[in-house]
C-alpha cells in the first residue's frame, strides 16, 4: 500500500481541512485574506527563531504571528496609512527579515522550499499531534465564540447593542488565524496557507444559501483538495502545498457551474 | 415597586463629540418598562446617535449611561449586510439569540413576513426587509426595544399597522421602547413621552407639552404643532383648515 509518510500527510492534511474549513468561511465573510496572507508571511521569521533556539516550530510561528498581529493594530491605530498599506509593509518586511536571518544560519541545513511550499516529507508523528490538537482547540474556542462573532460580522452594531461584546470575539479570532497558520505552515507551506483558508470557502459559497451550508461545503472542499493534492504530489512527486491549493483551485471552477444554474433558475 | 426600578436606561447629561464636533450633547432622558420615549427632531440633530448611546455603542462618550438590562432589541437606521454572507431570513432571526422555531414564526408573522422565512435576506425589499429587522427586534422579548425609524419604506398601511403592533408589543411585554421617528402624525397617539432633539434636548414632555412649546414651534412650524395637539383630542372630532371644529 501507502508508505507511512504518506499515510502520515494525509491524515495531517485532514486535520488541516477540518480547521481551515469553517475558519476559512470567516476569512472571506470578513474580508481578512490578506491579512491572513500577512500572518503566514510573518511565519518565516517564527521557524528561523525556531531554528537558532532549538524551539517547537508551531508553537514559534504562532507567537511570532501573534505578535505581528498586535503589532499591526497598534499601527493602524497610530499612524495614517490605511490598513492594506500597513498589511504589506508587515507581510513583506517580516518575510525579508525571515529570508535574511535564513541566509545567517548557514550552520543548519535549511530546506527553504519545503517551507513556501510545504513538505509532505516533513511530516512527523509530533506534528500530527500538534495539528490535531490544536485543531480541536481551535475548533472549540470558534465554536464559543461563534455567535458573538458571526453576528459582528453581519453587522458590527447590532451586536455591540444587544449586548454580544464582538470586539472580544474580533481579538480571540486574530488568534486563531495565527494559530491554524502554525499548525499548518508543514503540510501548505508560507506562501499557500491563505489559499487553503480561501479558495474551498469561495467555492462553498457558490453552492451554499445559509452559513452553515457553506461552513459544511468549506469543509468537504478542503478535503477533497487534500486528498486529491497529495495523491497528485506522490504520484508526480510535485510539492503539496501547490498541488493541494490546485486542486482546490479545479473544485472552485467546478462550483462556478452550480452558480451558473442558479442563475438561469431565478431569471 | 418604586419607579426607581422600573427604569431601564437612564442617559445623564450625555454626548458624544467626533473629531472636535458635537453630534449630541446635554441629552438626559430615560425609558421605563412598559413606557413609549420617542425621539424627534431635524435631520442631523442627533437622533440616532443618542438611541446609540444609549444602546452603549459609543465607549468615549461624555455625561454617562445607566443600562439596567442586556436583554435588548436595536432597529438600525441604517444597515449595510454584506452579500458575501449566504443568509436567509431565518438565519438572521438567530443572529444575536438562539429561538425556537415557534417564537421565530410568531414573530414573522406578527410584521407579516412569515412567507419570506426561507428566502435570502438580499432578495427581499426594502418595506420587506424593514419588516424582518423588526420580527427580529421583537422576537427575543427584549426588555428594552431600541426602534430608530423601525417603519422606513413601509407601505402605507403596513406603516399603521406596526405602530399598532409596537404599541400592542409596549403593553404586552411591559418593554420600554426608544422610538425615533419623522412621523409625526403616527408616532404620537402612543408615546407617552417626546424628546425633541436639535443638537441638543430642546424640550421635552408629553406630546402635548411639547406641541405648546415655542422652541419646538420653531424647529417643526406651526402645522407640526397642530398635528401633536390634534392627537391628543383622541379623533373624536377634527379640525378645518379654517380653525373650525367638525365632530367626526
Amino acid at each position: 500500500m501507502f508508505d507511512d509518510f504518506f499515510i502520515r500527510a494525509l491524515v495531517a492534511g485532514i486535520g488541516v481541512a477540518l480547521v481551515t474549513g469553517p475558519l476559512g468561511c470567516f476569512v472571506i465573510w470578513r474580508r481578512l485574506s490578506y491579512f491572513g496572507d500577512t500572518l503566514a508571511h510573518s511565519a518565516l521569521l517564527g521557524v528561523t527563531l525556531a531554528f537558532t533556539m532549538e524551539f517547537n516550530i508551531a508553537l514559534s510561528v504562532f507567537i511570532i504571528s501573534s505578535m505581528i498581529a498586535i503589532i499591526l493594530i497598534q499601527l493602524q491605530k497610530k499612524t495614517n496609512l490605511p490598513g492594506d498599506a500597513l498589511l504589506g509593509l508587515l507581510a513583506h518586511s517580516s518575510l525579508a527579515v525571515g529570508l535574511v536571518v535564513v541566509g545567517f544560519l548557514s550552520f543548519i541545513r535549511f530546506d527553504i522550499m519545503g517551507l513556501l511550499f510545504g513538505d509532505i516529507l516533513a511530516v512527523s508523528v509530533d506534528d500530527l499531534l500538534i495539528i490535531w490538537i490544536g485543531g480541536a482547540l481551535i475548533l472549540l474556542v470558534l465554536k464559543l465564540i461563534w455567535k458573538p462573532l458571526f453576528a459582528s460580522t453581519v453587522n458590527y452594531e447590532l451586536a455591540e447593542a444587544e449586548g454580544l461584546n464582538p470586539d472580544r470575539a474580533k481579538a480571540i479570532f486574530t488568534i486563531l488565524m495565527a494559530a491554524i497558520i502554525a499548525i499548518s505552515i508543514k503540510m501548505v507551506g508560507l506562501l499557500l496557507i491563505t489559499g487553503m483558508l480561501i479558495i474551498p470557502a469561495a467555492m462553498a459559497r457558490n453552492l451554499s444559501s445559509s452559513p452553515q451550508s457553506m461552513v459544511i461545503y468549506s469543509i468537504i472542499g478542503g478535503l477533497l483538495s487534500v486528498i486529491i493534492g497529495l495523491f497528485t504530489s506522490l504520484e508526480f512527486n510535485t510539492s503539496s502545498g501547490p498541488s493541494i491549493i490546485t486542486a482546490a483551485l479545479l473544485l472552485f471552477i467546478l462550483s462556478l457551474f452550480k452558480i451558473k444554474q442558479s442563475i438561469k433558475l431565478k431569471n | 415597586m418604586s419607579t426607581d426600578q422600573n427604569i431601564l436606561v437612564k442617559l445623564n447629561n450625555a454626548g458624544l463629540q467626533l473629531n472636535n464636533k458635537w453630534l449630541v450633547k446635554g441629552v438626559s432622558l430615560q425609558v421605563e418598562k412598559g413606557k413609549i420615549v420617542t425621539l424627534i427632531g431635524p435631520n442631523g440633530s442627533g437622533k440616532s446617535t443618542t438611541a446609540k448611546i444609549a444602546l452603549g455603542i459609543y465607549k468615549k462618550i461624555d455625561g454617562s449611561v445607566e443600562k439596567y438590562t442586556n436583554e435588548v432589541g436595536y432597529v438600525p437606521q441604517k444597515i449595510s449586510i454584506d452579500w458575501t454572507l449566504p443568509l436567509r431570513v431565518n438565519d438572521f432571526m438567530i443572529l444575536t439569540e438562539s429561538l425556537n422555531k415557534e417564537t421565530i414564526d410568531e414573530a414573522l408573522s406578527l410584521t407579516g413576513v412569515i412567507h419570506l422565512k426561507d428566502k435570502n435576506l438580499g432578495d427581499l425589499s426594502g418595506g420587506e426587509f424593514q419588516r424582518v429587522l423588526l420580527a427580529r427586534a421583537i422576537s427575543k422579548k427584549p426588555d428594552l426595544l431600541v426602534l430608530d425609524e423601525p417603519v422606513q419604506g413601509v407601505d402605507f398601511t403596513g406603516e399603521i399597522a406596526l405602530y399598532e403592533l409596537i404599541k400592542k408589543i409596549s403593553d404586552e411585554l411591559d418593554c420600554g421602547i426608544l422610538l425615533i421617528s419623522h412621523d409625526l402624525h403616527t408616532v404620537m397617539s402612543a408615546t407617552d413621552h417626546v424628546v425633541c432633539l436639535n443638537g441638543h434636548v430642546c424640550c421635552s414632555g408629553s406630546p402635548l407639552d411639547v406641541a405648546k412649546n415655542n422652541e419646538y414651534k420653531a424647529l417643526f412650524g406651526e402645522q407640526a404643532s397642530q398635528i401633536l395637539s390634534r392627537y391628543k383630542h383622541k379623533h373624536d372630532h377634527i379640525h378645518t383648515d379654517e380653525g373650525e371644529i367638525k365632530k367626526n
